[in-house]
C-alpha cells in the first residue's frame, strides 16, 4: 500500500517544513497532556500513598474502583465533561467548552486513576518491605506516606509516564470537549482523525509517526532524568521497573 | 528526607500553579464566535478558504466545530454555538420554530451522489431516478454503507429509502455510525455503495477504484442553511458578531467568495442566498 511508504517521507517533510501548522498542533498536544499529567500526578500520588499506608473500611473498595477506572472509555469521560461544561450544564457559566482548559480537565479525569493505580502497585511493594522498619522508628502515617513516595520516586516515574502516554494518545474525549477547532483546540490525535476522515491516509499516518516520535522523545527524556537522579542519589536500580 | 519531599511537592505545586495561570489561552480578550457546522463544509476546505476573508474584514475570529448536522443542532440547542450552518432544512426550520434560532437563510447548495466500486456490482449506473437505483442495490443485496449517525446526509439517505419504498435493513445494509469520511473509508474497504455530498467526495483522497455511480436526481438536491442562535434562550450568545457573520455569508460578497471556492478547478458549492436589499 503506498500510503505506508509515502507516509514516512511525508512525516519527515512535515517536520522539516513545519507545514500544516504542525508546530502549533504539537505544542498544544504537549501543553494539554503535560498539564493534565502534572495535575493527575498531584492528585494521584498522594491518593496512592494514602491507599498504600492506611487501613480503613472501604479501602479495598476504592482500590478496586481505581483499577476498574483504568478501563474508562475516553468518549465517556468526554461526554461527561461536555455535559458539565455545556452552556446548558451546571458549569456552563464558565464558558470553558471548546477550550484547551476543557481538554485538560477531560484528560486529567481520564489519567488520574491510571497514575494512582500504577503508583499504588509500586508503593504497596515498598510498603510491605519497609512498613515494620518505618513503624519501629516511630513515624506517623503521614510521615510514612511521605517516606514511601520519596523512596519509590524512580518507580513512580513509570506511573506518571503511563498517565502521560494515555493522555497524549487519547482522541475521543478531546474531540468532544475541544471540538477540534483549527488553531484553537486541534491536537495531534484530532488532526489524525480529521485527515483520516478526509481519506488522506498518508498524511494521517505521517502525523501518527510524528506523534509516536514525540511520545518516544518524552519517555527518553524522562528515562535520562531518572538515570541522572538515580546516580545522584547513589542508588542501585530500584525494583518494579519496566 | 522529609524536607526534601516537602521541597519537591512544593516545587510540583508551584509548577502546576505557574502553568495553570500561564499556559492556556484565555477566552476573555479574543473576539470570536463559535459556529456549529457539518463535516462537509470543513472537509471540503470551504471554511479554510472563506473564513479568513471574513475575519480580515471584521476582526471576528470564527471557530468551527464540525460535526454531523444532528449533533451540530444539539450543540446549538445547548447554547454551545453562536451560529448554526448545516444542511437539513426540516430540522433547521424546527430549530427556529422552537425559538432557538432567529431566522434561517438559504446559503448555498450542491448535491448528493451515490458512490461505489467502478465495476458497479448492482448495475445502478444510468438508473431512472434515485429510487430505481436504490431498489437495484436492495434487490441484489449489494453492501450499502450508511452513516447511521443522524447527520444531514443520514437523514437524507433515510428519506430516499422511504421514497423508494424500501425497508433498508439486513446483512447488506451496514450502518457505520460515523462521519462521512469514515463511512467512505468503510465503504471503500468493503466494496459498498454509499451516499455522500459531492463536496466531500471531491475533496476525499482515498478513491482508488471508486467513483460516482449515480447522480442527477432532483431528490439529491442538497441545500445548506445558516441561522444565528437566539440570545433569548442563552444570554451569552454573541448575537452582534453572530449576526455580522450571517449577514456577511448571505451578502453579495460572501456569496461571491463561496462561488470562488474551487477544488482542482471544480466549484463545490453554489451560492443561492435570497438577494439582500442593498
Amino acid at each position: 500500500m503506498d500510503a505506508n511508504e509515502s507516509a514516512f517521507f511525508l512525516a519527515i517533510n512535515l517536520v522539516l517544513s513545519g507545514d500544516y501548522q504542525l508546530y502549533g498542533i504539537v505544542a498544544l498536544s504537549l501543553k494539554v497532556s503535560l498539564l493534565a499529567t502534572l495535575i493527575a500526578t498531584c492528585l494521584g500520588l498522594p491518593l496512592a500513598a494514602l491507599l498504600a499506608i492506611a487501613r480503613f473500611p472501604g479501602r479495598d473498595m476504592i482500590s478496586t474502583v481505581l483499577n476498574a477506572l483504568l478501563g474508562l472509555p475516553p468518549v465517556v469521560v468526554g461526554l461527561f465533561v461536555y455535559l458539565a461544561l455545556s452552556r446548558a450544564g451546571p458549569l456552563g457559566e464558565l464558558g470553558l467548552l471548546f477550550t484547551p482548559t476543557a481538554m485538560v480537565i477531560a484528560q486529567t479525569i481520564l489519567i488520574t486513576p491510571i497514575v494512582a493505580a500504577v503508583a499504588l502497585r509500586s508503593l504497596e511493594d515498598f510498603n510491605s518491605e519497609y512498613t515494620e522498619q518505618l513503624r519501629a522508628i516511630g513515624l506517623t502515617g503521614f510521615e510514612r506516606a511521605q517516606t514511601l513516595l520519596w523512596e519509590a520516586r524512580f518507580s513512580l516515574a513509570t506511573a506518571v509516564l503511563a498517565g502521560f502516554g494515555r493522555a497524549v494518545a487519547e482522541v475521543g474525549a478531546v474531540m468532544i470537549v475541544g471540538g477540534n477547532i483549527a488553531n484553537v483546540t486541534r491536537v495531534m490525535t484530532t488532526a489524525i482523525a480529521l485527515e483520516t476522515s478526509k481519506g488522506d491516509l498518508a498524511l494521517a499516518l505521517a502525523l501518527g509517526i510524528i506523534l509516536i516520535m514525540l511520545a518516544l522523545a518524552v519517555n527518553m527524556f524522562a528515562a535520562a532524568a531518572r538515570e541522572i537522579g538515580r546516580k545522584a542519589a547513589g542508588e542501585a536500580p530500584a525494583r518494579g521497573e519496566a | 528526607m522529609v524536607t526534601r519531599i516537602k521541597a519537591f511537592s512544593l516545587g510540583l505545586v508551584a509548577l502546576l500553579a505557574l502553568s495553570l495561570s500561564h499556559s492556556l489561552p484565555g477566552q476573555a480578550d479574543d473576539r470570536f464566535i463559535t459556529v456549529a457546522s457539518t463535516t462537509s463544509t470543513q472537509n471540503s476546505g470551504l471554511f479554510e478558504f472563506m473564513l479568513p476573508v471574513f475575519t480580515k474584514e471584521t476582526g471576528i475570529e470564527v471557530r468551527v466545530v464540525a460535526v454531523g448536522t444532528g449533533q451540530a443542532i444539539k450543540l446549538a440547542r445547548n447554547g454551545d454555538a453562536d451560529v448554526l450552518f448545516v444542511h437539513h432544512k426540516p430540522s433547521e426550520e424546527a430549530f427556529v420554530a422552537d425559538g432557538f434560532g432567529i431566522e434561517r437563510f438559504d446559503v448555498m447548495y450542491n448535491d448528493f451522489v451515490v458512490v461505489g466500486p467502478s465495476e458497479d456490482p448492482a448495475g445502478i449506473k444510468g438508473s431512472d431516478g434515485i429510487a430505481a437505483a436504490l431498489k437495484k442495490i436492495a434487490d441484489s443485496k449489494t453492501p450499502f454503507a450508511s452513516r447511521g449517525d443522524d447527520s444531514g446526509t443520514d437523514k437524507r439517505e433515510k428519506s430516499l429509502w422511504k421514497l423508494a419504498n424500501i425497508e433498508a435493513g439486513g446483512e447488506w445494509y451496514r450502518e457505520t455510525g460515523s462521519g462521512m469520511g469514515a463511512t467512505l473509508n468503510t465503504a471503500h474497504g468493503m466494496g459498498a455503495y454509499a451516499l455522500t455530498d459531492r463536496a466531500t467526495w471531491l475533496a476525499y483522497k482515498n478513491k482508488d477504484g471508486f467513483e460516482i455511480v449515480f447522480e442527477g436526481d432532483k431528490n439529491l438536491f442538497n441545500q445548506y442553511g445558516i441561522i444565528a442562535v437566539s440570545p433569548e434562550k442563552f444570554s451569552h450568545i454573541k448575537i452582534d458578531d453572530a449576526q455580522a457573520f450571517v449577514d456577511w455569508v448571505i451578502s453579495k460578497e460572501g456569496q461571491a467568495v463561496i462561488a470562488d471556492y474551487k477544488l482542482n478547478g471544480t466549484q463545490l458549492f453554489f451560492p443561492n442566498a435570497p438577494a439582500q436589499g442593498s
